[in-house]
């Protein structure tokens, strides 16, 4: 259980994927504009993220391993990773319309979002992988890929309403305030070692 | 090479299973129609004035839905549609698009009887088929029925309806902002 625990907060705040490891910056900058929006899309990535570590564990250890085709585990995660952001974005658009407008083209861009290759390739990498290790890995990943995107809306919100010089308005701003975010995270290096 | 042929095979037989619980999703999730358009639909005032430029309420949910239409082109909904249309669709609240028209309070078309010649033309012209009557006969207008839409008054050849204001109902009643009060200051009123 203890394990558990430090893996959660391991990929949560001391590895964060985006701003200590610096995967899935395309939609942190992209969709952080509206804390709705943001929220909407933690959810989606959330479930995309978790079920994909999953399955592209399972088909690692079982499918890929027996065969010896480690090599292949780049182009079968991302056959994983588009299938389940497919089957994702039918459930999404049968059962909330307003979250898929809402999300939009995001909802299929997770399918490029780097953060969920990293975590499916990085799961591999880690010695002793179980099932239920994996599942809490992807699962921290992605709370922690919420959380700072959450942040960052909020923070972004503000930015809006902030009189900004004019050479650092928009995109500027946004790029400067995640670096100083990024800082902070640094700050938790060396809590726990995995 | 015989690696490279059970590379081909357990990829093959991998993209056939996923292509296979794909495939049923899309039967299983199937989406009837778009459901954003009904919703847009549901908010709109149903005055079928056409003001917007589209030939009715529907077409012009259509057309934001799928068309990136903008949200303001709405006189008769006003400010309370575009509230409520931005709501539904997570945009920005813009204001109303004048060049569309601007908002008036509701009104339904009354014919002055007497003047009425039966002309039909009123009829053919609306939208919702609030006029009744026939040719040669006196028309009247069924006052549940009227959107207030005023595509009635342009056609009529002896100027007999007019647009009346609805009497006001707790549906209906809007706050009456006080103005600030003019010219206060002596400046103001020119005085110096």
């Amino acid at each position: 259980m203890t394990e558990f625990a430090l893996i959660l907060v391991s990929t949560i705040l001391v590895n964060n994927f985006v701003l200590v490891q610096f995967l899935g910056l395309c939609p942190f900058m992209g969709v952080s504009s509206k804390l709705e929006t943001a929220i909407g899309m933690s959810m989606a990535t959330t479930f995309v993220l978790t079920l994909a570590s999953i399955l592209s564990y399972l088909t690692f250890q079982y499918i890929l391993v027996p065969f010896e085709l480690e090599f292949l585990r780049t182009i079968s995660f991302i056959l994983v990773i588009a299938v389940v952001v497919q089957f994702t974005e039918m459930v999404v658009h049968k059962t909330s319309p307003l979250l898929y407008r809402v999300l939009g083209i995001f909802l299929p861009l997770i399918t490029t979002n780097c953060a969920v290759l990293g975590v499916a390739l990085l799961n591999t990498n880690r010695a002793e992988q179980t099932f239920m290790k994996s599942a809490i890995y992807g699962l921290g990943a992605a709370l922690g890929f919420s959380l700072i995107l959450i942040l960052f809306a909020g923070l972004r919100e503000r930015i809006a309403i902030a009189d900004v010089p004019k050479p650092f308005q928009g995109a500027a701003i946004g790029m400067i305030t995640a670096g100083l975010m990024s800082l902070a995270f640094m700050g938790f290096t060396g809590l726990i070692r995995l | 090479m015989s690696v490279v042929i059970t590379a081909i095979v357990v990829l093959l037989i991998l993209a056939l299973i996923f292509g296979a619980i794909l495939g049923y999703a899309a039967i299983r999730f199937r989406v009837e129609g778009d459901p954003i358009v009904d919703q847009i639909n549901a908010l709109l005032p149903q005055t079928q004035c056409g003001q917007c430029g589209h030939p009715g309420c529907k077409p012009y949910a259509e057309g934001i839905a799928n068309g990136g239409e903008p949200i303001n082109k709405c006189p008769p909904g006003g400010e309370s549609t575009i509230q409520a249309l931005a709501d539904l669709l997570d945009v920005e609240v813009l204001p109303l698009d004048a060049e569309h028209g601007e908002e008036k309070p509701r009104t339904v078309a009354y014919i002055r009887e007497a003047e009425c010649i039966g002309c039909t033309k009123c009829i053919q012209a609306c939208p919702v088929d609030a006029i009744l009557g026939a040719a040669k006969q006196m028309h009247t207008v069924i006052v549940d029925e009227c959107t207030g839409c005023d595509l009635c008054v342009e056609p009529c050849p002896v100027d007999c309806i007019d647009m009346v204001p609805l009497p006001t109902t707790p549906q209906n009643w809007k706050w009456d902002y006080p103005l600030p009060p003019q010219g206060v200051i002596a400046t103001d009123r020119g005085a110096l």
